[in-house]
């Protein structure tokens, strides 16, 4: 903040160009918005209208939306993300076979498939079931999810040491059991920074997915709108960007929340 | 001698207990083959060897001569590459699901996110012990290692020697007849060693389990046992089992410290250190061996 500041105030006008490139941006209010600007159009209605609301009010209630369709992406990419890793350490062929798709599919490009989820799911239709479009939202933030879930449960999975496995094996028990007595409270701590990472790229897929699907109601909806308001509104074009920022932290800490709750789970065996 | 098969009824033969049970061990012509990269490794070598119930031996040896390997057999952790090994008339893998069998490592192996207390009720906990006769038992096993006020800590709060008797009180929960333990005082000092010797002779008097123990250090051996099995390397092979006189006599309970400085003590010592060495008398143990 306090360099954009400094930068605002000493910088040149028309930014630094270099040859024909401008390699450091322009400093007019038009470009670079006052910090106090920003915050304080944040207080300010929406429009002119006298029945409009405070930005602020709006931007939150976009950022709760997306909030709730990246939790729900989330959600589905942490019991895809589980599920694949549950399957990949009880089979090595398994893990060969599906590890290098896993990886593969992090290639594609969101944009590109975007529309292409929006389109198939507006032909399901189960009964009294009907696609909704934010869940193809959904689905695409949980597609973003689901791979560090997956590649950090796989690794907490396989996490326990030789000796408790063996421990386990001499107590006679079975795959379920040393599954929920010893996998599952062993994974944790590999667990959670991958929840975590898995959390921040729900939300940047909900915003990116909202973009490209065109989807009312969510912040990624309002970035494009306010943005294109920017040339006579220029602080406006900033709350959204505010609004995800907090959303993202909100995300990260709903996870850091988790871990504390599971504290007993992150001890090591060493004495301290 | 070549094997062991000649102390089935030789000096070494364990005592036997008046009621005739079943032997807890018994090893006949065991063989373990480990198929590696660069060909086979003949682990173990025609192995016979007989524990009686009740009755604590010892496996030393140098690196590599298969005494790990071994217990793990009897342990059921490994299968023998032929040969046959029951526990208590059973097959090994029989008894391991029976939980005829306690088991403790070099390393403790507590499960950090658990309690002293929970650590111990872990194998009751999966064998589906009512929460009241669990809490019980608990409460007595950690009386008997004296951690009672150590019960609600976690693994990272407790020293090295704490952590092995966790170990070894969790190794007690089903009151096995028979203790497996590899090296458990491997990693210790040599203070806390001693003492937890000292607790591990009282312990298993006080349970009346068979003990099968793996170590490295001779005096550990023959403080603790009725028999130290002496084995060699490369292939793993019994080549001699010592009786220990200690044992013989005096009951395990009686073994107290003063015991490390009596003349038989060191005359114990003395005769396992030369079965080491195939009978040459040395002055100084082999490559590999502590002799402390």
């Amino acid at each position: 903040m306090l360099i954009w500041e400094a930068y605002k105030l000493l910088g040149p006008a028309d930014g630094v160009v270099l040859g024909t490139t401008r390699i450091l941006p322009r400093t007019t209010d038009l470009a670079m918005p006052h910090v106090w600007d920003m915050i304080g159009r944040l207080g300010e209605p929406v429009t002119r209208s006298p029945s409009a609301q405070p930005l602020w009010g709006v931007v939150a209630l976009a950022a709760l939306t997306t909030l709730g369709i990246a939790a729900a992406g989330w959600l589905v990419g942490v019991v895809v993300g589980i599920g694949l890793a549950l399957v990949m350490q009880r089979w090595r062929l398994a893990e060969w076979g599906l590890l290098p798709w896993i990886v593969i599919s992090q290639t594609v490009p969101l944009i590109a498939f975007a529309p292409v989820v929006k389109s198939w799911g507006s032909r399901v239709e189960i009964g009294s079931f009907e696609w909704q479009d934010w869940m193809s939202v959904a689905l695409i933030a949980s597609y973003l999810a689901f791979f560090p879930i997956a590649i950090g449960a796989l690794k907490g999975l396989q996490s326990p040491d030789r000796i408790h496995e063996e421990l386990m094996q001499s107590y006679a028990a079975g795959y379920w059991t040393t599954l929920v007595k010893l996998r599952f409270p062993a994974s944790v701590p590999y667990l959670l920074p991958a929840l975590r990472l898995g959390a921040a790229n729900a939300v940047i897929g909900a915003v990116v997915a909202e973009v490209s699907t065109g989807l009312q109601g969510g912040i990624g909806r309002i970035l494009i709108q306010f943005a294109g308001q920017a040339s006579g509104d220029p602080s406006k074009a900033w709350a959204p960007i505010f609004g995800a920022i907090v959303l993202g932290l909100v995300a990260a800490g709903s996870i850091a929340l988790l871990g504390v709750m599971l504290r007993n789970y992150r001890r090591t065996e060493e004495a301290v | 001698m070549r094997d062991g098969s000649g102390f089935r009824d030789g000096a070494g033969a364990p005592p036997q207990p008046a009621s005739g049970a079943v032997s807890a061990v018994e090893v006949r012509g065991v063989d373990k083959v480990f198929e590696t990269r660069t060909g086979q490794v003949q682990a173990l070598d025609a192995i016979d060897l007989t524990v009686a119930a009740g009755e604590f031996v010892s496996l030393i040896g140098p690196s590599g001569c298969g005494k790990s390997t071994l217990m793990r057999l009897i342990a059921d952790l490994d299968d023998p590459s032929s040969g046959t090994l029951t526990v208590f008339g059973k097959t090994a893998r029989h008894a391991r699901l029976d939980q005829e069998y306690g088991i403790a490592f070099q390393s403790a192996g507590l499960l950090p996110w658990r309690t002293v207390a929970g650590n111990v009720a872990l194998p009751l906990e999966l064998h589906g012990a009512p929460s009241a006769a669990r809490s019980a038992r608990v409460a007595e096993l950690l009386d008997m290692v004296g951690l009672t006020d150590f019960a609600d800590r976690y693994p990272d709060q407790l020293s090295g020697g704490m952590q092995q008797r966790v170990a070894i009180a969790r190794s007690l929960a089903e009151q096995p007849r028979l203790l497996l333990m590899d090296e458990p005082f491997g990693a210790l000092d040599e203070m806390t060693r001693e003492k937890m010797q000292s607790d591990l002779v009282r312990i298993s008097a006080e349970t009346g389990a068979a003990v099968v123990f793996v170590t490295h250090s001779i005096p550990e051996a023959v403080f603790l046992s009725d028999r130290v099995v002496v084995m060699s390397p490369r292939p793993g092979r019994i080549r001699e089992i010592v009786p220990m006189r200690l044992g013989a006599d005096a009951k395990r309970a009686a073994r107290t410290d003063e015991l490390r400085e009596e003349r038989a003590f060191f005359d114990m010592v003395t005769a396992v250190r030369e079965a080491l060495h195939g009978g040459a008398p040395v002055g100084t143990g082999p490559r590999g061996m502590e002799t402390r």
